[in-house]
């Protein structure tokens, strides 16, 4: 189970709590009841499918309910960074560490 | 019944005993024991039956490694278990233990007939013989394959016992407690951290509890490591988990544990769970997993009696159990010497060690050798004798074609260790294969861990402990002292399992693969280990080949000519050891396996004799039958009576979702493919919402309250994902829109009254509204009070009938409900479910998003092209909309469908065509998407996608059935007051 660090919330929380939301940085065009067949294409249907590192959109839907974006290596499975949405396209962080839970401590869990 | 128990060896209580049955013989155990040792301590090898030949089999192992001895323990007849490993599972007072995949008896076992036959069904046999024909496999063979090979018999009673979920965080995870575990966890916990150390035994020591000749930190290796386990018991910031097993590692350093917490007890507190799933996030993991033997492969080196060496010294050293009273040895590893001396040393008849390797260390030589023990190097065994249990060992000098017989009852084997990387694996860290030592050791660590260790290829017990030390972070260190220092091992067949023999040498105990089935398997083509194991089924059992993968990869490693790491290593999946399903689920069994949603009104509904039926997780009313009603018969008189007098019914499973800011009617006028800025406050539309593709995604009636807040239902499954999908848009393509969502569909309890007498029925329970045709029109909306609880008063209608959707907060629910049906039962109207509410929608032609239009269907498409708003600049979908193959002629779309035999009902899936007469496969047009009796119209009706259909008015269309082709008239879709008259009443 992956733990993904929202950036609304400044937690990293487990990944039961967010949900996947497809491709980041696709912009609705402000036209586009103008743009053509091969332009609405290429919006809507056309996606990388990138193996390795993708730049995705998750949403924090059991949580805070933001949209934000992560870089993910779709390989690995490792976020390597996240961002809240509306930011420009971030680059890949260098050799950073994966966030780690920073709570220490046992918790018991209910009926989960 | 002969007793193997040695006095004053283990360190097991002989005043503590407990009884057990193993097929129906009552035997005598020690507190402590497990099944295997109280069974070999009665002098019980035979245990089971092998999956394929049925060959007998003993105890092989004294770990979680066992691949033989699986029996069915129980209690009772509910709390059974089977395929439990005979080497883990504990003895309790009033267990009862039977032997599994024999019939009739495990000493004389009819399906051993299988054995004499094996020449006739090698490798890949199955594969190749069942082929044909085609249906028998499902019939004839399977069942028949099932029940000759196999494990053991899944209880067919509920599982009484309950299982807890526990998540925990940690800095540090050390799984296996050994003397690298034990290091590293104590090293950790000196600084403070919080640590969790795991191990899968009762007891923490790990190879400590057989090797009695360690000592660290000057004393017996078994006594420090329970110091350190004492230690670490009383640190706050440490728990130990006995009987604990990590069985799963997954992303970013999650870990699955399972707790036994009462297997082992013979009268276990009912409040206790049975067993204990942990799902722990640790920042860093310390694998201290250790090492597994392997058997040596040779011919019938599967007979009961023959099993690892450390197994035997195991059951001697801790459990006080001899293995046999003449035992023989064979091996290519150190390790084996010192079982042994050990059993020599206890007064056990050892015959001799045979060793094929020419040149052991010399020190275990010698000191075997001191103790009048034949030590034999550079010989093999090459054969075994004996039926139910070992009774001889045939042994020849490497090359040579004498041999010598010797009779045994026990023969310990050791072919050296493997490194158990299976979590490491797990981590997916990469693996490097160490030819010097032949063994896979850990390389790349892709999360935050490290192994130390056995697993790790650290054989010197103080390279050891520093490793360990080092890794758990702390400035601790500790020292020990061997006996021996160990060295050897071979992988692949030994001497006597050659190239050209038909023997049966076991490589995969389990799955009875044997070293000529690899060899066949290379030889019918299969040249990568994963192809290899598959055609074989080497290491696919349930122990994953925890013996049998390196043996079986050396071996098709030979015949390819290649080195090992060229062929390649299956790949480590989770579980490590098998995992119960009880654990798995813990509580989300029964009511909880899936939580059912109950509407407010949901009591009533029962009181009131509803039949349920399952809307996604809804729990909606689906009919009321009266007494000696069917299901039919009900909803034909719900139907009449919703038409003739009044039908009451429960919406709230209604999506509702509050838009409220300045936005909002703009942010409507982007979500759905209406307009919405010219809906005055009080009024309602019915809104159809479109992706950006132009297919219809949800529809509903929208209300605005005020100039700045609407009102808006979604379909009962669609709330989520309209709600989703309105947040989308709103916090990412419009966020600059000032509006607010929120869901309400649990908030309001919805209780739909339509009908002709529905206005009389709710009239005296609404307070300060006046409900004429001309103040409160259809599509009106207005809060009010209802019965003194605020409310929305809806003037809606979803069944051509004049109707109201009374909207209160959830808790008045019930008691609204009560009163209206109250009033409405006076005035001869009835209750209504789902069912009818389908009929009657269909009989006017509404759709239903999800059942009428399925994701390829355009508002135009659906006959609701009025809805799309021709002046608006934008919405979602308004591009989609005008994508070519969207506005082309001939579309499916969505029309009337009536058989020409009136009493005929379609069947909803049906595929309509043209000519029924046309060859197959058929030209199809379309299909049927509702199909109902109408009992008001007297006959049936139907509604359909059909291609160019709203041109085809008055065609005869028809619906090829399997036994009967139905004739259909295409018509308009409004089968009940064309005119719609009587929704304004």
């Amino acid at each position: 189970m992956l733990l993904i660090h929202c950036p609304y919330c400044g937690e990293n929380r487990s990944e039961l709590e967010f949900r996947w939301a497809g491709e980041a940085h696709i912009a609705r065009p402000d036209t586009i009841s103008a743009i053509s067949d091969e332009e609405f294409a290429e919006y809507f249907f056309m996606r990388d499918n990138t193996k390795g590192i993708a730049w995705e959109r998750w949403r924090h839907i059991h949580g805070c309910g933001r949209f934000f974006n992560a870089i993910r290596d779709t390989v690995s499975d490792k976020f390597l960074l996240t961002y809240k949405a509306g930011l420009p396209r971030q680059p890949v962080p260098g050799a950073e560490a994966v966030a780690e839970p920073s709570v220490a401590s046992v918790v018991e869990g209910g009926a989960a | 019944m002969s007793n193997f128990r040695i006095k004053g060896a283990g360190r097991l209580t002989p005043a503590r005993t407990a009884r057990f049955t193993f097929d129906g013989r009552i035997y005598t155990a020690l507190e402590g024991d497990t099944v295997a040792s109280a069974l070999l301590a009665n002098g019980v090898h035979l245990m089971g039956r092998s999956f394929k030949y049925h060959r007998p089999r003993g105890i092989l192992t004294a770990g979680p490694e066992e691949p033989n001895a699986l029996l069915d323990v129980s209690r009772d007849a509910a709390r059974r278990q089977p395929n439990v490993r005979a080497s883990v599972q504990d003895v309790f007072d009033g267990a009862i233990i039977r032997s599994q995949n024999r019939w009739p008896f495990l000493s004389f076992d009819i399906g051993a007939f299988n054995n004499l036959l094996s020449a006739f069904f090698p490798a890949g046999f199955y594969y190749k013989t069942f082929m044909w024909p085609r249906e028998a496999w499902a019939k004839l063979y399977e069942p028949i394959i099932r029940r000759a090979a196999g494990l053991g018999v899944a209880p067919k009673e509920a599982d009484p016992d309950h299982y807890a979920n526990r998540f925990a965080h940690c800095d540090v995870l050390v799984a296996g407690a050994g003397a690298a575990g034990l290091a590293a966890a104590l090293s950790a916990a000196k600084t403070g951290a919080e640590v969790i150390l795991v191990d899968e035994r009762a007891e923490v020591g790990g190879a400590l509890l057989f090797d009695t000749a360690t000592t660290i930190d000057g004393k017996p290796g078994y006594d420090w490591a329970q110091d350190v386990f004492q230690q670490l018991k009383a640190m706050p910031n440490v728990r130990v988990l006995t009987r604990t097993t990590v069985f799963g590692y997954y992303n970013h350093n999650f870990l699955g544990l399972v707790e036994r917490v009462t297997d082992h007890l013979a009268n276990p507190d009912p409040s206790l769970p049975r067993e204990r799933l942990w799902q722990v996030r640790a920042r860093k993991v310390v694998l201290a997993t250790g090492a597994i033997e392997r058997h040596m492969v040779f011919a019938n080196n599967d007979r009961p009696g023959i099993m690892l060496a450390s197994a035997a010294r195991l059951y001697l050293n801790h459990y006080g159990v001899a293995v046999g009273s003449k035992v023989g040895v064979y091996t290519a590893h150190d390790s084996a010497y010192e079982a042994a001396i050990d059993l020599k040393r206890a007064g056990v008849d050892v015959v001799a060690i045979v060793d094929c390797r020419a040149k052991p260390g010399e020190a275990v030589v010698s000191a075997a050798r001191s103790l009048g023990i034949e030590v034999l190097t550079g010989y093999s065994v090459i054969d075994t004798g004996g039926r139910l249990r070992i009774s001889s060992m045939t042994v020849a000098r490497n090359g040579s074609s004498n041999n010598r017989k010797i009779p045994v009852d026990a023969l310990l084997m050791s072919g050296g260790w493997t490194p158990s990387v299976h979590l490491f694996s797990q981590s997916r860290g990469k693996l490097k294969f160490d030819a010097a030592s032949e063994r896979f050791l850990p390389d790349v660590h892709v999360q935050d861990c490290v192994s130390v260790g056995a697993c790790n290829g650290t054989d010197d017990l103080n390279a050891l402990l520093s490793e360990a030390a080092a890794a758990g972070g702390g400035e601790f260190s500790v020292s020990g002292e061997v006996a021996f220092a160990w060295t050897g091992g071979m992988i692949g067949a030994a001497e006597g399992a050659g190239k050209d023999k038909i023997v049966k040498a076991f490589v995969d105990f389990q799955h009875d693969v044997t070293a000529k089935d690899i060899r066949l398997a290379v030889r019918e083509g299969m040249h990568s280990i994963e192809h290899i194991k598959r055609f074989t089924t080497n290491g696919m059992a349930s122990d994953q080949g925890k013996l049998s993968n390196m043996h079986g990869l050396a071996i098709a490693a030979e015949m390819l000519g290649k080195e090992i790491p060229q062929v390649g290593l299956t790949t480590f999946r989770a579980p490590y050891t098998p995992v119960t399903y009880g654990t798995l689920i813990a509580h989300s069994r029964g009511d909880l396996f899936d939580p059912a949603r109950k509407t407010p009104l949901h009591a009533e509904l029962v009181k009131q004799g509803a039949e349920f039926e399952d809307v996604g997780n809804w729990k909606r009313a689906w009919y009321f039958p009266r007494r000696g009603e069917d299901m039919h018969a009900a909803v034909n008189r719900e139907c009449r009576t919703a038409r003739e007098v009044a039908g009451i019914f429960d919406a709230s499973t209604l999506g509702k979702i509050e838009v409220v800011g300045p936005d909002a009617a703009k942010f409507l006028n982007l979500m759905y493919t209406n307009a919405w800025d010219n809906l005055k406050p009080g009024k309602c539309r019915y809104g159809i919402m479109t992706r950006e593709d132009g297919f219809v995604y949800d529809d509903g009636v929208v209300g605005r309250l005020s100039e700045d807040r609407f009102h808006v239902t979604t379909t009962t499954g669609g709330a989520p994902r309209v709600l989703h999908h309105m947040e989308d848009y709103l916090q990412t393509e419009f966020p600059d829109l000032k509006v607010w969502l929120t869901s309400t569909t649990e908030q309001w309890a919805v209780i739909a009254v339509q009908g002709p007498k529905a206005r009389e029925i709710i009239a005296p329970l609404v307070e300060g509204l006046d409900l004429s045709n001309e103040a409160f029109p259809h599509m009106s909306v207005a809060e009010c009070t209802v019965m003194g609880v605020p409310a929305r008063l809806f003037r809606v209608s979803f069944t051509g009938e004049i109707g109201f959707e009374v909207n209160v907060p959830a808790d008045y629910g019930a008691a609204v409900w009560k009163a209206i049906w109250e009033r409405g039962q006076a005035l001869g109207a009835c209750l209504y479910g789902t069912e009818t509410m389908h009929v009657l929608r269909a009989e006017k032609g509404y759709i239903i998003v999800g059942q009428d239009t399925d994701g390829t269907v355009t508002p135009d498409d659906a006959g609701y092209g009025w809805a799309v708003s021709k002046k608006k600049t934008d919405f979602v979908g308004i591009r989609g909309l005008k994508r070519p193959d969207l506005m082309r002629e001939g579309r499916k779309q969505l029309v009337g469908l009536l058989t020409t035999d009136p009493t005929e009902v379609l069947e909803e899936g049906g595929q309509i065509v043209e000519n029924p007469n046309q060859v197959k496969p058929m030209t199809m047009l379309g299909h049927v998407t509702s199909a109902y009796w109408s009992e008001n119209l007297g006959r049936s009706i139907a509604i359909g996608l059909v291609a160019n259909g709203r041109a085809r008015m008055g065609e005869t269309l028809y619906v090829p059935m399997k036994d009967r082709t139905i004739a259909v008239e295409v018509t308009d879709m409004v089968f009940f007051d064309k005119e719609g008259g009587r929704i304004h009443g």
